[in-house]
């Protein structure tokens, strides 16, 4: 029908794409909420400097990134070798490597977005909140983190959006393993190279055009969803 | 007995205030940039003094002598700000309860119905803060803070963001609260009517620094000429039982000992009237004034007259009965009468100036 049935192959690379993206984005959340709270209300020394390091992804060659991730999470990598050892994950030519270029790609994005929601609270609502008997955990939990929902929810996507599309590190780092590290940009490269794959370049180009647009739409409904709670109450 | 000593240079002054507080409303007054909100910052724990020792009854808050800062969730005190500050993202009702789930359950003296009735909020409980008045969210800010159960209740500048009618109508709230739940209350504010009818004593802040402390009669007067610049802030505050009211008039008629008091509106107290008496609305004469439309006319003596090089006179009058009346005149008129201390004198108050607001200790009766 039109051609546009999708290969196993190509539903593999859905499949993994969309594993990769969203370990990537989960994965990232919890230090992103505290990077971008730090960033946001901290003040310590070197604060610039960490703004920089998480920052640094965004500026830097993807493929200079990748080769940073094999250095340090290959299975001789300082990183990678600890990771093996204590916890048993191994990030090198799999696709748990994969998702780790995906979240350190995607994390600025995510930090930005977050980072401006918090700075956007009055401060002094937590100031009432603590006045109020609420201990500083609580202030966060009861109303910095629900009044930052939305950038929190728009820093997700925007992460996932990026680890949907991530190549340069990704392939640099864990290769193009069809079924274990080839996402649908590696997939796309790789039809591009063969001769006759235009057809199915074609294919996954929509498919990916369709899941950004659809989580960039599922975003935009949960934004209002919370923000209008937010903004009407 | 609350007992405030800090010191903390800020850009431009150093507060070095040092003051005590009972129970009732205690008000710091003063100039915008004297030290005030940082008192209350400083209360709160929001922010550290450089020395200083903050003590609510037993409860040492701040000590730095000792060591001691309490952080500003255990202190256990209700902030009201100036902008209400509700949570947007909560319930009018879930802000209203948002302390007393962190109160522990022996300390929750204050109950929810309670504030509810006498803040009259209970129509507003299942709304969202962004659709209140100002006045509104003011008084649920005010219910917030009083749920805690605090040991002392601040509020900073609470009616300052708000227009005429709508101060008008929070005002007796907190007079209630203040007579209902006997939480001692420490109000900011620069406005002389509020301190006025509010306090029950008065800490007067200048450049970080308590220059006067006492009554609101006491310490609202003008002390001085050189104030002149801030003449129109200068009250007198009288006190007197309620006569009659007059309906055929619409007036109310207080019983001063030095003459009769006129105030529009119908005024019921039980005890004696608070009423607020600006020194530029006062005019004296010598002798009887004659055929004049001023009905209220005090007696007195005058105990101080001070005058400079400027225009303006600040005569200080000892009415009959022992309350003092300050009047500002010019220093032409007080030539031309000749008028010297020692004088008897009648003071001059245009009822139509004495706003029933001004009155304290009474609530205009619904009729």
């Amino acid at each position: 029908m039109l051609g546009l049935e999708l290969s196993a192959e190509e539903w593999q690379a859905i499949g993994l794409s969309l594993r990769v993206a969203g370990v990537a984005t989960l994965a990232s959340l919890p230090p992103g909420i505290l990077i971008a709270l730090l960033l946001a209300r901290g003040r310590f020394p070197g604060k610039v400097f960490l703004d920089a390091l998480v920052h640094l992804p965004l500026v830097l060659p993807p493929v200079v990134t990748g080769y940073v991730l094999l250095v340090l999470f290959g299975r001789k990598g300082v990183l990678g070798a600890w990771f093996e050892a204590n916890l048993g994950i191994v990030f090198s030519f799999r696709w748990t490597g994969a998702a780790l270029a995906c979240a350190v790609m995607g994390f600025p994005l995510m930090v930005r977005a977050i980072r401006l929601a918090i700075e956007a609270i009055d401060a002094r609502l937590e100031a009432a909140a603590g006045t109020l008997g609420a201990a500083p955990i609580w202030a966060l939990v009861t109303v910095t983190l629900p009044l930052a929902l939305p950038g929190i929810i728009a820093g997700a996507v925007l992460c996932f959006a990026k680890a949907l599309g991530e190549f340069g590190a990704t392939i640099t780092f864990v290769s193009n393993i069809p079924g274990e590290t080839q996402t649908i940009p590696a997939a796309i490269y790789n039809a591009t190279q063969v001769p006759g794959g235009e057809a199915g370049a074609f294919r996954l180009s929509i498919v990916a055009a369709m899941i950004a647009l659809g989580a960039l739409v599922a975003s935009e409904w949960l934004a209002r969803r919370s923000g209008s709670k937010a903004r009407l109450g | 007995m609350i007992a405030f000593a800090c010191r903390l240079p800020r850009d431009g002054f150093t507060l070095d205030a040092a003051f005590e507080a009972g129970s009732g409303v205690t008000a710091l007054f003063g100039p915008s940039g004297s030290g005030k909100s940082t008192v209350i910052r400083l209360f709160a724990g929001l922010e550290r003094p450089e020395a200083g020792r903050i003590r609510i009854g037993d409860a040492t808050l701040l000590d730095t002598a000792a060591g001691l800062c309490m952080a500003p969730h255990r202190r256990r005190i209700g902030l009201v700000f100036q902008d209400a500050l509700l949570f947007p993202h909560l319930s009018v009702r879930a802000n209203l309860t948002y302390g007393r789930f962190f109160a522990p359950a022996r300390e929750r003296r204050i109950a929810f119905d309670p504030v509810v009735e006498v803040l009259g909020i209970g129509h507003l409980l299942g709304r969202r803060p962004a659709t209140l008045s100002g006045g509104e969210r003011q008084r649920m800010a005010i219910g917030r803070a009083l749920l805690t159960s605090p040991r002392l209740l601040l509020m900073d500048e609470p009616l300052a963001a708000l227009d005429t009618e709508r101060k008008h109508e929070i005002l007796p709230f907190i007079e209630l609260l203040r007579d209902a739940f006997g939480i001692p209350i420490i109000y900011v504010s620069h406005a002389v009517e509020e301190v006025a009818r509010l306090a029950t004593r008065v800490v007067r802040l200048e450049q970080g620094r308590v220059v006067a402390s006492g009554s609101p009669a006491e310490v609202l007067a003008p002390a001085s000429l050189a104030e002149a610049s801030s003449r129109f802030d200068a009250v007198s505050v009288l006190a007197a039982p309620v006569s009659r009211f007059m309906p055929d008039y619409g007036v109310t008629l207080l019983d001063h000992p030095a003459g009769q008091i006129v105030v529009p509106g119908r005024i019921e107290a039980p005890g004696a009237v608070r009423v607020i008496i600006r020194a530029t609305h006062v005019a004296l004469s010598v002798g009887h004034p004659g055929h004049v439309s001023i009905r209220t006319v005090l007696r007195g003596r005058v105990v101080a007259l001070e005058t400079d090089a400027g225009p303006f006179a600040l005569v200080t009058v000892r009415l009959e009965g022992g309350d003092r009346l300050r009047a500002y005149a010019t220093r032409l008129a007080t030539d031309a009468l000749g008028l010297a201390v020692g004088d008897e004198v009648q003071a001059l108050v245009k009822a139509v100036a004495i706003d029933a607001h001004d009155l304290a200790g009474a609530r205009p009766a619904a009729d």
